[in-house]
């Protein structure tokens, strides 16, 4: 087969994950995973520290081998697929330390190289490296060596080096962990600015409510080794209690309603209760309630309350 | 080999040189060749005057051979061994698994960096060695002579390297992975003393590694025909160093793409993240 032959044979699923399971030993860490990634989605896996996020997600980057299950990405089994499905994906870690003495000009030619033989009429590969620099935000950075660049000047080194071959899918594993809220929010739109530029595909870990709640389409919680929720934000936060969150206070006492329809419950409320009825304060339930409800609400969660979180408003 | 492995092999040739260039630019690595070749030369230097029983010839001159021999093994069994351990640890390795055919570009590029990178060591010694003392007999054919042996003493000893890199647990185990048995067999080899010397068995065990026959080609190479009579036989013994020097290189190039094969199969991200923190923590 000729190498992007795969390409034009786009369907609508990219990532297919059916019971998958992983055991280290007696202690199974991953205890029946299912979830669907479609084209264009920008999904967060979201979950406490130990959760298995790094695991799910080094087995579909094909770096892991699973205990059972089904795992189908970009059509193939990442276990079994070959370099062809390699060129097709792209993945940024947060460890990486590599070519200290490179130039990020000659990093991004060089690893660029080998996706060159992968390129179709549609999907030019690789990406050109002065437009990736400027995409990148790596402008007056890009002829300097690479152990000088700063930590947020690296992490944006390594999503160009991630998406250098034009991948259809992209992996970030804790894109911004160490970074400061400034890095941080121009990390954030640059993700944004993948997703919209060539509909990539990115599935990305963190344990940062705020960044899965900026940056994906659809969140997905893994806690206990399983997905107890997907949706968006909005939808994950109906699934818990209520919407919203009614107070009031009447006849000097105070009153709290959970509620699906906040509107047609104070319209109600001010119908009965008229003019008693003081102090009146409506609250959207926010993602952290209803993260801090799904993952402690499991049977057998054992994570100390909020130590393993990082909370970010 | 398909075109693109072969695309992907010329990728890693290219990335083997600029490596080798960036090394001869960096201070720490210059700082490297000098300090090792400085070692030696003050070696024969304070020699300068000793004359090697049985022949008329001098200590360096006939030292010299055998420490570029033992120079080789150094450069082309540590040298790899380090740069693996560390391409594990700090995701060089992981960043080219994720490249389509990027391992076998950077097991290309490896093998043209560290093989490249003996030759500054040992230009670093030969060069002022050949100013201050009589070192070259052989002329032309002693040249010859040296290509050769440097050419199939690198095919012997760089799959060592690769290998050992490849399974050592980390780069602060190189010392004791990779330094000690280089310098145990260097001791053994009749680098800085004749083979002979020793008892029977530890010849055995010196002969049946390529450092012994490595330093025993450079000195064929270098001396005079009369010196082999202080080798074992009498004799420079060609034909059986060009034999063991083979069987290793092929040896070497059957085992070496399986375990390489088998180290980068378990590279993944938690396995950079981990040596990581454990680089971090020195003390435990």
């Amino acid at each position: 087969m000729e190498p992007g032959d795969r390409d034009q044979r786009s369907t609508n699923t990219v990532v297919e994950v059916g019971d998958l399971r992983m055991r280290y030993g007696s202690h199974e860490v991953l205890t029946g995973v299912d979830f669907e990634v479609r084209r264009g989605e920008v999904v967060a896996l979201l979950g406490p520290n130990g959760a298995g996020k790094t695991t799910t997600i080094e087995i579909l980057e094909g770096f892991r081998t699973r205990s059972s299950g089904r795992v189908t990405v970009l059509g193939e089994d990442p276990a079994q697929a070959g370099e062809a499905w390699r060129a097709r994906t792209g993945v940024v870690l947060q460890s990486w330390r590599d070519h200290p003495r490179w130039t990020p000009r000659r990093l991004l030619a060089h690893l660029g190289g080998f996706y060159a033989p992968y390129g179709t009429r549609e999907t030019p590969r690789p990406f050109d490296v002065e437009e990736l620099i400027g995409l990148v935000g790596l402008g007056s950075h890009a002829d300097r060596r690479i152990v000088t660049l700063s930590g947020g000047q690296r992490r944006r080194l390594d999503v160009a080096v991630g998406i250098v071959g034009r991948p259809e899918l992209l992996f970030l594993d804790e894109p911004t962990a160490g970074f400061d809220p400034h890095a941080r929010r121009e990390f954030h739109d640059l993700v944004h600015r993948l997703s919209d530029l060539d509909g990539t595909t990115i599935l990305l870990t963190t344990h940062n409510l705020d960044e899965a709640e900026r940056l994906a389409d659809r969140i997905l919680i893994l806690a206990n080794g399983t997905i107890v929720a997907d949706g968006s934000a909005d939808q994950l936060a109906r699934q818990v209690a209520g919407a919203a969150e009614v107070r009031w206070r009447a006849g000097g006492e105070a009153f709290v309603h959970a509620t699906q329809d906040a509107t047609a419950f104070v319209r109600e409320l001010l119908a009965r209760g008229g003019d008693d009825v003081t102090d009146l304060e409506v609250r959207r339930v926010s993602l952290e309630d209803t993260y801090m409800s799904l993952v402690h609400g499991q049977a057998g969660a054992a994570e100390p309350s909020g130590a393993a979180l990082e909370l970010v408003g | 080999m398909t075109s693109v492995g072969a695309h992907a092999v010329g990728l890693g040739l290219r990335r083997g040189w600029y490596e080798f260039a960036q090394s001869l630019r960096s201070a720490q690595d210059q700082g490297f060749y000098l300090f090792t070749g400085l070692v030696a030369l003050g070696y024969l230097v304070l020699n300068r005057d000793d004359r090697v029983a049985g022949t008329g010839l001098l200590e360096p001159t006939v030292t010299l051979p055998s420490l570029l021999g033992a120079f080789v093994v150094f450069g082309a069994v540590v040298g790899p061994g380090y740069a693996l351990a560390m391409a594990r640890e700090d995701g060089t390795l992981l960043r080219y698994k994720t490249a389509p055919h990027g391992l076998l570009a950077y097991f290309t590029g490896q093998l043209v960096t560290q093989a490249l990178a003996v030759v500054p060591q040992l230009l670093v010694l030969l060069v002022p060695s050949f100013l201050l003392f009589d070192v070259m007999a052989g002329g032309a054919d002693g040249w010859l002579t040296l290509a050769w042996v440097l050419a199939l003493g690198l095919l012997a000893t760089l799959p060592i390297g690769m290998i050992i890199g490849a399974l050592v647990p980390s780069t602060q185990r190189m010392g004791t992975w990779g330094m000690l048995p280089i310098l145990v067999l260097t001791g053994i080899s009749g680098i800085l003393f004749p083979v002979q010397e020793l008892w029977g068995w530890v010849q055995v065990v010196a002969q049946a590694f390529p450092t012994y026959w490595i330093g025993l080609g450079m000195r064929s190479a270098f001396l005079p025909d009369a010196a082999a009579a202080l080798e074992i036989g009498g004799s420079w013994r060609t034909a059986q160093t060009v034999l063991v020097l083979s069987a290793w290189a092929v040896v070497g190039a059957l085992l070496t793409p399986i375990v390489l094969r088998r180290m980068a199969r378990r590279q993944s991200g938690s396995q950079v993240e981990r040596a990581r923190q454990a680089a971090v923590q020195w003390i435990r």
